[in-house]
């Protein structure tokens, strides 16, 4: 234990989370990591829908889409949805 | 003590007085499943619901793991929330007892207390809430419907103060209470809703960095219920250590400020003692069984024979201190337990009173009686026996067996 970490006296009750998720990486948890083909993609966006961990961001500068790697677990969810098969999970 | 307000006297079991507190007390949620001997509390209160007498959303659910969890989430988004059950279906919410006590949300439940299976019986004991003793819930035990009425109002009050914030169960013997048709003088409604006021809620830091209510709400979102590692979890659970700590001078003061508006004394809230100034010997008991204990001493005391009792109305948290100074200038004390703890040398209330005397320079001497184990009834003559054998005890000053059955055949 850190001295940087709050005492019971400190912290909220209930376990009330005073960080966003965001601020812990859990994409080190995968062991496959979709990679998708760009040319077999059509951009329907199944795959950000799905998305269990909201990790899979459409980015309306690029006209596409982004896999955010720090917090994809690798459940392979967006392969197994993608209707034209565009992602596959490769082992890291 | 006088009552303060003119109260209506109804003819009420243990169960329907329950209904009618609840409804009194301005709960927004109440989520169920049935179960004897708690059926009439759920089935009396949807009588309410469906005649329109309370604005109380009504949530049938599948299973008690579903209705427990139901008042859980109803509870975190803010509502006062009401559930009740007994043995197996307290069983099965095991699992959303600890959650409910760690998320800090103040459902108030009201238990019939029943046996366990198996074998199957449906008739009264305690082994269902013992059983969850260490699950973060407060427990409060009634003697009559009378204190079924007046704990579960201030339940709602103890469970949902800020320092407390902790769920609250209010037990009642299976049948002896639940069953049992008794006068029930009930305050008027308005009074009811003054004493439970609306839910305050303490503030919390969310992770947008602001501060606001603990509870769901859009405008300010926030996370319940998450993951906590071994860096934090711990923390956690000394806070709701602390909370029971807490628990222990509001349920005293909740107890004293509803007596100044009922006249109805429950000892100070948390124990009960009955003619235990002055005893030599006496019995330690949790619930109905205190009734017929307090008619035996009224007995032997014309006898000459210095009874006494001590109840202990508030389990959890459990008033240490409290017990050790009622008890520590008796002489010979008999724990009671309506349940067992297999293995365990005694029942739970036995250990726990055993263990508040430990601390005591007198130590008492401790004997420990198991009783009325599925709805088996227990008689004055056997209470008589058993001071009794607290007289025999102090003579020999030893206790030869420290575990003993009441009315079980050899």
């Amino acid at each position: 234990m850190t001295s940087k970490e709050k005492g019971w006296k400190e912290i909220s009750i209930g376990a009330v989370c005073w960080k966003p998720s965001t601020e812990f990486p859990t994409g080190d948890w995968k062991t496959y990591k979709p990679i998708r083909d760009l040319d077999k993609c059509t951009r329907c966006l199944l795959c950000v829908i799905f998305c269990p961990d909201g990790a899979i961001h459409w980015k309306s500068e690029k006209g596409d889409i982004d896999f955010d790697y720090n917090f994809c677990k690798g459940c392979g969810i967006c392969a197994n949805e993608c209707p034209v098969k565009a992602i596959e999970m490769k082992l890291e | 003590m006088k009552s303060a307000v003119e109260q209506k006297i109804l003819a009420l079991n243990g169960d329907e007085a329950v209904a009618y507190a609840v409804k009194q007390s301005d709960v927004d949620v109440v989520a169920a499943y049935p179960i004897t001997p708690q059926t009439i509390i759920v089935e009396r209160f949807s009588e309410y619901v469906a005649n329109g007498e309370v604005e109380t959303a009504f949530v049938c659910t599948e299973s008690e793991h579903s209705a427990l969890t139901a008042c859980l989430a109803a509870s975190l988004a803010g509502a006062r929330t009401f559930t009740a059950s007994a043995s197996a279906g307290l069983a099965l919410m095991h699992e959303i007892l600890f959650v409910t006590s760690g998320c800090r949300a103040p459902v108030v439940m009201a238990i019939a207390n029943r046996a366990l299976s198996a074998p199957i019986n449906i008739h009264g004991d305690q082994s269902d809430t013992m059983a969850q003793r260490d699950s973060g819930w407060i427990q409060i035990y009634a003697e009559n419907a009378q204190e079924v009425y007046d704990s579960i109002i201030q339940a709602f009050r103890i469970a949902e103060h800020p320092d407390v914030l902790l769920p609250t169960i209010v037990g009642l013997d299976g049948f002896t209470l639940s069953h049992s048709v008794e006068n029930v003088n009930a305050l008027p409604d308005e009074e009811v809703k003054k004493f439970v006021g609306t839910r305050r809620f303490p503030n919390a830091l969310t992770h947008e960095g602001k501060t606001a209510p603990l509870k769901l709400d859009p405008d300010y979102p926030m996370t319940l219920g998450p993951l906590a590692f071994p860096n934090y979890y711990f923390e956690f659970k000394r806070q709701q250590e602390e909370a029971m700590k807490n628990a222990l001078s509001v349920i005293k003061q909740v107890h004293d400020e509803y007596a100044r508006i009922s006249g109805r004394r429950y000892g100070d809230g948390l124990l009960e003692p009955y003619k235990l100034e002055d005893a030599e010997i006496a019995i330690v008991c949790v619930g109905s069984t205190a009734g017929t204990v307090k008619t035996v001493i009224d007995d032997l005391r014309t006898e000459g024979v210095k009874a006494g009792l001590l109840r202990i109305r508030t389990f959890r948290p459990l008033p240490v201190q409290g017990i050790r100074e009622a008890l520590e200038h008796v002489k010979a004390v008999a724990v009671m337990d309506r349940s067992m703890s297999f293995g365990g040398q005694g029942g739970a209330v036995f250990h726990e009173v055993r263990h508040a005397l430990y601390d005591s320079s007198k130590h008492p001497l401790t004997v420990n009686y198991i009783y009325g184990l599925g709805g088996r009834d227990t008689s004055p003559s056997q209470i008589r026996e058993i001071y009794t054998d607290l007289q025999e005890i102090v003579k020999k000053n030893r206790v030869e067996e420290p575990v003993k059955y009441v009315g079980l055949r050899e």
